[in-house]
């Protein structure tokens, strides 16, 4: 998938098994939000969509990226892999499913609660993936009025 | 319910965050090892209870904008996770209680659970 024309734009790298830095790219992506004065209802739904999809790398891929687009009108988050791949989306989206290993729920993820709390938490949501190719997830979340002062870099 | 009573209730030692007691208080409670239902759940004004004791617990809080987490079952975090919640300036407890009866003393003192709109 490609750029977004007009948006700031900030990557931050998500590896492999990293449990011990899981969750840094999604509390550096929620403080930059944060200092743009953005309400704090949304903040946290795209804080804790980042951090799902940032758990997602770490526990089922290969590693990958978050990659931060900042407009006036909307915030995207784009979650890229470099495989394996989700077998069956529409399994992978019920809650409950899941085929995380023994070393996620020790952290106390691998619930089968990933992709419905990302589902939940963003106004759209796009999961570009099969089996054997890299996983692209774009995460998208609308500033509407009520959300408060408007990105003062845009 | 203010933290501070919280803490006297489970009979709770204050591992960080004493100093940010006082500006504290919470309307729920979510007791959980399942870190992606408290972020599917929950909301700022939980207070959340539960016996994992890594630093994901710390990085859910922060997501969620939870400001007290309890540690049930007389568990400590090691300092690692201390240092993250310290950065983020949660407030950090323990009690020697388990999970089921830390909630049901706060429960008959009023402090009801998160509810679910599905």
């Amino acid at each position: 998938m490609s750029d977004y024309p007009g948006f700031l734009k900030y990557d931050y790298e998500v590896e492999r098994y990293d449990f011990t830095r899981a969750g840094e790219a999604s509390s550096a992506i929620k403080a930059r939000l944060k200092k743009l004065g953005l309400d704090t209802d949304l903040v946290r739904r795209i804080a804790v969509a980042s951090y799902e999809s940032e758990i997602n790398i770490i526990i089922h891929s290969f590693g990958g990226s978050l990659t931060l687009y900042i407009s006036t009108d909307k915030i995207i988050i784009v979650a890229k892999d470099s495989g394996p791949g989700i077998d069956d989306i529409e399994l992978a989206m019920q809650e409950g499913y899941t085929t995380a290993s023994d070393k996620a729920r020790e952290y106390g993820f691998g619930a089968g609660m990933g992709l419905p709390n990302i589902k939940r938490y963003c106004d759209r949501l796009e999961i570009d993936s099969s089996k054997g190719h890299a996983t692209t997830i774009v995460m998208t979340f609308i500033i509407t009025d009520m959300d408060g002062e408007q990105n003062e870099n845009g | 319910m203010k933290l501070l009573e919280i803490k006297e209730l489970l009979d709770c030692a204050c591992i960080t965050g004493e100093e940010y007691m006082d500006e504290y208080d919470v309307e729920y409670a979510f007791g959980c090892d399942l870190m992606s239902d408290v972020l599917a759940f929950s909301n700022h004004k939980t207070l959340l209870l539960t016996g994992l004791v890594n630093p994901q617990v710390i990085r859910t809080a922060e997501m969620m904008d939870i400001a007290a987490i309890v540690f049930v079952r007389g568990k400590r975090p090691d300092d690692k996770t201390i240092e993250l919640a310290e950065k983020y300036n949660k407030i950090l407890l323990c009690t020697r209680n388990i999970l089921y009866t830390s909630c049901g003393i706060l429960y008959k003192h009023g402090l009801k659970g998160v509810t679910i709109n599905e």
